[in-house]
């Protein structure tokens, strides 16, 4: 199963591309989905660690216990600064 | 739900089209706050030569309806216009809008505050300011 991640501003200039595609075995916890794009990209690490960075799956707010499955698209959505 | 009331769009909006729209929606409404966001020329302190808005195409769309949908029940108002551009935006030029419509101007003035608020903390829309020294993305909301 295959999982589309999104990059949007100033975290698709760091990660250098703007979406990457991860292959899980199963569905994944948001605590694994940190941790595995973590490993990917560790130009990245301290962002997901840091509050102020968002994560949408399937362009809804994730939470603590969202589920993450194949097929999904995650996007890691850096502090907003519209209007 | 008229979709036209809600955009984001490249192009640059008409303020007055915008509140028309609005005021076409009800014979009722006897109030209209209108916010309008616009590009300024600095930012601590730093002369900006242009802006660059980038949004999550779909999501942020989802987002300023959900705003406008929000604004609707919680608020006593009529009706709610959000427009907000991306891409390249000019200095002076028109960057968002909100037009809350009702009976009675208090109502209108905090749904439009609060809808301002509420989309620079919900709506994945993020500015690039342009300097004279390189560009740089803006990370908070003010």
């Amino acid at each position: 199963m295959t999982i589309k991640v999104r990059f949007f501003a100033m975290l698709k200039t760091k990660a250098g591309k703007e979406e990457v595609n991860l292959t899980v075995s199963e569905n994944i916890s948001l605590a694994q989905l940190k941790d595995m794009l973590k490993k990917e990209f560790p130009v990245l690490a301290e962002f997901i660690d840091s509050k102020s960075i968002m994560i949408s799956v399937n362009q809804e707010f994730a939470v603590k216990n969202t589920i993450i499955k194949g097929g999904d698209e995650v996007a890691l959505l850096p502090p907003f600064s519209g209007g | 739900m008229n979709m036209d009331l809600v955009r984001i769009q490249k192009h640059d909006f008409s303020v007055n089209e915008e509140i028309e729209r609005v005021k076409a929606v009800s014979q009722s409404i006897g109030g209209v706050v209108a916010f309008l966001g616009t590009a300024r020329d600095i930012s601590k302190g730093e002369e900006i030569v242009r802006l660059d808005f980038e949004h999550y195409h779909g999501m942020a769309e989802k987002k300023l309806r959900e705003i406008r949908d929000a604004a609707l029940k919680n608020f006593n108002i009529i009706e709610m216009g959000v427009v907000h551009r991306v891409g390249n935006v000019d200095i002076g030029e028109n960057i968002v809008l909100i037009v809350a419509a009702a009976q009675h101007r208090n109502d209108a003035f905090m749904a439009c505050e609060w809808a301002i608020a509420e989309l620079k903390r919900i709506t994945p829309i993020w500015k690039k300011e342009k300097t004279r020294k390189g560009e740089v993305w803006v990370e908070e909301h003010p």
